[in-house]
């Protein structure tokens, strides 16, 4: 038994963090001593591309679904596709890059194969022959050992960033590349997809700052952004924010960072009252100098600074402000 | 319209948590619990539609005894009725089994819709609606920014990564799992609390449902995580602090 990498691409470009999945999928196949086969899945033509990229890094097979009914993403396609190709292939583990989509589809095709699924992995390590997965719990504030109860396929997915995809080794002679059937009919496919879109174009680009003063929900009120403001007016930065800070409108979406906002790689980041949630870390993680100011010292947006201060922002934020403009 | 919401109870945000004695699970006797954000999101969704198309909210909650307070705060919002399956493994068991448990209780509901958050902010798997939708035999959709109700069917805005998003449509009955920020929440009012109290909550047991809740996966060990940065942490009153981090910015890290 194998274990089984589904890749995410879009039109022909890759979702970059199936190369993470594929890193621990290699991993997971030495520690296990299992080989390693690679599954994509697209529209019948326009994949040759993708399929021999991926054909040469080091996977026993590349197992590539086509068919027009899998151009266009539908988690009823999706997974009725890789459900035949499971059912068939019968891998020890399936493993994937805990993207939007997979989140969508993967709880869905586990159920169909009555298997659980142990999403959103930071780690895993091979205990007694069976492997374990590490698990964050309250978004980071704690980690976990998971296992599996029951019998494979075992399905797992994997946090962004937690494997390195960078060191994933181009191996010999490419990967034999397969095309095993898939059995779709259109009347499987309950959701209908239509045009995606972005909404209204950017006014601020914050992946070009250099400075960003960032807030999260520890402000407590819109009240008191000016406070923010004028700390970031004093070291020339711009201002950030996490979600729900935006989607309470105390912000503008436009400068939300994170996953589904925009990814920022400033020269120095300062996080005001942000916990750190995964989804707010993959999209500051790349700056070169974090500072956290956080009442709790066990938010996990400590893990990524260099600087921390723990204590109430309302205190320190006056007293940065202040430090700055005396000092220049 | 019958729209069934399902909520999670979890501890209260910005609690302080402490590893149990088993190493198992956090100490549950020192916290505060609340309804789980996103599913907060859900209900609100589930409300307003209510409003607009009329129809009836059921809020069904999987959770130890604790949690009939989570169903009773969706009742003084305004939901219809609520089921309780209680058991008190249901504190902290896996997506699949939990969804078995609620997949059963809704079964026997004749449902248009059913609402889910997108997670929870404890175990956070982010998988109940869609195993639900799985064994509800319903197709489904998951980060949903937007709900319109369209002749023979819903379109829905999903939420892409990066700014992207897309509509979809899909007939009904069907599940969603709500994304935070998609509405703006309201408050109970003193008559919707008042209001609750006449309102029928059923108690039902996963026996009783004719459900085991085996898990599918078992936490061995739960933990406080390893820093994979070595952060300084800078101590003193806010103006020494202040003083401090300016020195390290300019001299050590230079990036001022
Ligand atoms: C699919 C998906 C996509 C998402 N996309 C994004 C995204 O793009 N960007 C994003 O940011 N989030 C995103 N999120 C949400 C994310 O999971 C978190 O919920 C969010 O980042 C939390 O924001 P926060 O840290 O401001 O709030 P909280 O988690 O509520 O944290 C507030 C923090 O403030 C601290 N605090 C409170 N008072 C004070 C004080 N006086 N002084 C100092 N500190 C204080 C608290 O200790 C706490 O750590 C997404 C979630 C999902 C599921």
């Amino acid at each position: 038994m194998s274990i089984l990498v589904v890749m995410e691409q879009q039109g022909g470009a890759w979702n970059k963090m199936s190369w993470e999945a594929l890193a621990a999928g290699v991993e997971l196949g030495k520690a296990l001593d299992r080989p390693v086969a690679a599954a994509l899945l697209g529209s019948e033509t326009g994949l040759e591309a993708l399929e021999a990229e991926l054909a040469a890094y080091g996977v026993e097979r590349v197992l590539s679904l086509r068919h027009s009914l899998l151009g266009e993403y539908t988690p009823d396609g999706y997974a009725l596709a890789l459900r035949q190709l499971i059912q068939r292939a019968g891998p020890l583990l399936v493993l994937l890059a805990h993207t939007y989509q997979a989140r969508d589809f993967a709880p869905k095709l586990a159920a169909s194969l009555d298997r659980a699924f142990i999403s959103d992995v930071v780690g895993c390590r091979v205990d007694d022959g069976g492997p374990v997965f590490v698990r964050q719990l309250f978004q980071g504030k704690m980690n976990a050992d998971v296992v599996f109860a029951g019998g494979p396929p075992y399905f797992v997915s994997v946090q962004a960033g937690a494997f390195r995809a960078d060191r994933l080794e181009k191996g010999g002679a490419p990967a034999p590349i397969e095309h095993p059937s898939v059995s779709l009919d259109a009347a499987q496919i309950r959701t209908r997809p239509l045009e995606r879109f972005q909404e209204a174009k950017r006014t601020v680009d914050l992946a070009t700052a250099e400075i960003i003063v960032a807030v999260g929900r520890g402000i407590k009120d819109p009240a008191n952004l000016p406070m923010v403001e004028k700390l970031a007016q004093a070291l020339g930065a711009e201002v950030g924010a996490s979600r729900p800070v935006c989607d309470s409108g105390w912000l503008p979406l436009e400068r939300q960072v994170g996953s589904s906002g925009q990814t920022v790689a400033p020269k120095l980041y300062i996080a005001l009252g942000i916990s750190g949630a995964i989804q707010h870390l993959v999209g500051m993680k790349g700056s070169r100098t974090v500072v956290a100011v956080n009442k709790d010292s066990s938010a996990p947006i400590f893990e990524v600074a260099d600087y921390g201060i723990v204590g109430s922002l309302f205190d320190i934020v006056p007293a940065l402000t202040e430090a700055i403009q005396s000092s220049s | 319209m019958k729209i069934i919401v399902c909520l999670k109870q979890v501890p209260a945000r910005d609690s302080v948590l402490r590893i149990d004695d088993a190493q198992a699970w956090v100490r549950e006797t020192d916290l505060s619990f609340e309804i789980n954000e996103p599913d907060t999101y859900a209900l609100e969704e589930g409300l307003r539609l209510k409003e607009k198309h009329g129809g009836e909210v059921v809020v069904v909650c999987a959770g130890p005894a604790r949690a009939a307070s989570a169903i009773r705060e969706a009742l003084a919002k305004g939901a219809d009725r609520g089921i309780h399956i209680e058991d008190e493994a249901l504190a902290r068991l896996d997506s699949f089994t939990t969804a078995r448990a609620l997949a059963a209780a809704i079964r026997a509901e004749s449902f248009d819709l059913v609402l889910t958050g997108l997670q929870s902010d404890d175990l956070g798997f982010s998988q109940t609606g869609v195993i639900l939708a799985e064994l509800l035999g319903a197709p489904h959709a998951t980060i949903i920014m937007e709900v319109q109700k369209m002749e023979g069917g819903i379109k829905v805005k999903r939420e892409l990564e990066a700014g992207w998003f897309q509509y979809v449509e899909m007939p009904l009955p069907a599940l969603l799992a709500i994304q935070s920020g998609i509405n703006k929440v309201r408050y109970a009012t003193l008559m919707g609390i008042k209001k609750a109290k006449t309102k029928e909550l059923k108690r039902v047991t996963p026996a009783e449902l004719g459900v085991d809740l085996k898990p599918r996966q078992i936490i061995r060990r739960v933990y406080a995580p390893q820093k994979s940065k070595q952060t300084q942490f800078l101590e003193g009153p806010p103006k020494e602090v202040a003083a401090k981090l300016l020195e390290k910015l300019k001299f050590e890290a230079r990036v001022l």
